[in-house]
């Protein structure tokens, strides 16, 4: 029997020829990354059951972003317990502030992870690297602190869900309408402990940035990883970045697959995710009625250079409607020093919006855009659980950088539309 | 090894920011962590949770982000075990890890109602419902996942194997 592409890179790492879905293996791991809320939990995990060094310092990605720079005494505290472990072990790959980037938007564009890669991250976000044609998922602060001290992780190998893209997105949507798109089609459990491995023209012609958006929130329909094959817009991304040779695996045709489901690019809308769940979707055009008090463009989900680009060519020469806090947080340095070379950065704060360094701040309810009782947020990040950006009675609703940056001007939820 | 307790009943896909706000994750602290466990939805159950008391609650439980946080501090507050009709992966992964006893049982999570006196038996599977005199059966762990539970911890499992292998 054929194997899934998830299932052929956890083979390769297991040291198997091949794997079914269910079995139990053990498999070696090319990047262990945490960040600064997870790491000093792993840390001490570590300390407490006796290892002595990292298996190997240049695979350990250790990333200070939820709360640089400290927003707080105790935020402090936990930068300085993973700089000084990092330290302590020669970490090659961490970063600090002046440095970071949020996660999962760095580590691809500083080519830390690379096509065939198996990735473990004590992270939720860690599946955005399956864009690349990895292995990589979340995993909490014992599984980061076992996999620093062995390079091992144990798996369950996962069936897969075939998401097959056919033609091409409306010009006013953008990956995060595809991923709330599938999301609100199949739920925030339908692809429990599963793979989503997207195929199809479709998927061959969405960006590198829009890949690693639908790959961020597979998370978000309980998904083990999601995953995209390596072509040539892959290659391209990865070259002269990686610092590993890329590996690529293909998925064999005979590959068994619990379901398949069939996106048509070409129909899919500007879509919003409503309080309180992802999987609450509506297209944008039947929410105008909706008056936000804040609206937040960045994050892991959409903190890159296109999400930029988005929201530039919509706020330019426009004015944030009276009243609402626009708050663009470019997702990396890399990303920032781009947003000030083009002109971004001015023409952002001329809309009458803040930039922020990168962090993950607002979307995890941590600083930077804390919402009050009642406040209604329109972002591009990727929870809306009650209380995920502030008081309990405040409301997220998800959506794309276009989308976002057009309620930004009118101050409602508004469906771009090309002028 | 086994658990008796009061049920608290919750809903489908209790993620883990109403588990643990990640406004209070400036702290790896557990037991200060665990003063605001699950608040966003239940702002009574610090004060009315008692040692070996039952979670019961429906599809999805622990969904959302990695944070180990949230397993950490379910266990600190004294909650005996988890039954839910299923769980988040990560959440379930971190559980056994850190050594949260948890349970998948449809029949169970259904019915037994907030307030019912629970007892689970962790070797058999068996849960019952003391006030309903109902019992039910949940799903074992593979072997492999066991032999984790039974060293207390993914890290302590593998220092055991270390020593061994």
């Amino acid at each position: 029997m054929g194997m899934t592409m998830t299932q052929k890179i956890l083979a390769s790492h297991a040291g198997l020829e091949s794997v079914v879905a269910g079995q139990l293996i053990n498999a070696r791991l090319d990047i262990v990354l945490g960040n600064d809320i997870t790491t000093p939990v792993a840390v001490n995990e570590f300390k407490k059951a006796g290892f002595q060094k990292v298996f190997d310092k240049d695979r350990v990605a250790i990333v200070l972003d939820h709360f640089v720079p400290n927003k707080d005494i105790k935020a402090a505290e936990q930068s300085k317990t993973c700089r000084e472990f990092a330290c302590s072990h020669c970490v090659s790959h961490f970063y600090d502030v002046g440095k970071m980037g949020i996660e999962h938007a760095l580590l691809p564009e500083q080519g830390v992870v690379t096509a065939g890669d198996c990735i473990i991250g004590a992270d939720s976000h860690t599946c955005t690297y399956g864009a690349l044609g990895a292995f990589s998922t979340g995993v909490g602060s014992t599984d980061m602190a076992a996999g620093m001290a062995t390079g091992m992780a144990w798996f369950k190998v996962p069936s897969a869900i075939k998401i097959n893209l056919t033609g091409r997105l409306p010009k006013n949507c953008s990956g995060k309408d595809v991923i709330l798109t599938i999301i609100g089609m199949i739920g925030v459990d339908g692809a429990l402990y599963k793979s989503m491995e997207f195929t199809g023209d479709g998927a061959h012609a969405l960006s590198m940035d829009d890949r690693l958006c639908v790959c961020n929130m597979a998370i978000e329909a309980g998904a083990k990883n999601g995953i995209f094959p390596v072509d040539d817009v892959t290659m391209e991304y990865l070259d002269g970045r990686s610092e590993r040779k890329p590996v690529v695996f293909e998925a064999d045709t005979d590959a068994e697959y619990e379901k398949v489901i069939e996106v048509d690019l070409s129909k899919i809308v500007p879509t919003v995710a409503c309080p309180h769940l992802p999987e609450n979707t509506h297209p944008a055009s039947e929410l105008h009625h909706i008056k936000v008090d804040q609206v937040v463009i960045g994050s892991c989900t959409n903190g890159r250079m296109e999400d930029m680009e988005a929201a530039y060519n919509i706020l330019k020469g426009k004015k944030v409607a009276e009243g609402i806090r626009c708050i663009i947080i470019p997702g990396t340095m890399q990303i920032l020093r781009e947003c000030v070379e083009k002109g971004y950065y001015t023409a952002f704060i001329d809309a009458g919006a803040v930039v922020s360094t990168p962090t993950c701040g607002p979307c995890l309810g941590g600083y930077m855009g804390i919402l009050a009782a009642g406040e209604k947020c329109i972002a591009t990040t990727n929870r809306n659980f009650v209380g995920r950006m502030g008081h309990v009675e405040s409301e997220v609703y998800l959506a794309s950088p276009h989308t976002a940056a057009a309620s930004a001007l009118t101050g409602y939820i508004t469906e771009y539309k090309e002028d | 090894m086994n658990t008796q307790g009061k049920a608290f009943k919750y809903p489908d896909n209790v993620d883990t920011d109403v588990i643990i706000p990640a406004r209070y994750l400036n702290t790896p602290d557990a037991k200060e962590l665990a003063l605001h466990c699950m608040e966003d939805i239940d702002t009574e159950f610090v004060r009315k949770v008692d040692k070996g008391d039952v979670m019961v609650a429906g599809w999805n439980f622990g969904c959302g982000s990695s944070r180990e946080h949230a397993p950490l501090v379910i266990k600190t507050c004294g909650t005996g075990c988890v039954i839910a009709k299923s769980f988040a992966r990560i959440f379930y992964r971190n559980a056994i890890n850190i050594g949260l006893p948890i349970l998948e049982c449809e029949e169970a999570a259904e019915e037994i109602n907030a307030g019912d006196k629970v007892e689970v038996d962790f070797d058999t599977g068996v849960i019952t419902n003391i006030t309903t005199g109902k019992e039910y059966k949940a799903q074992p762990f593979p072997e492999f996942i066991q032999n984790i539970i039974k060293c207390g911890g993914l890290l302590k499992s593998l220092k055991e194997g270390e020593q061994n292998g």
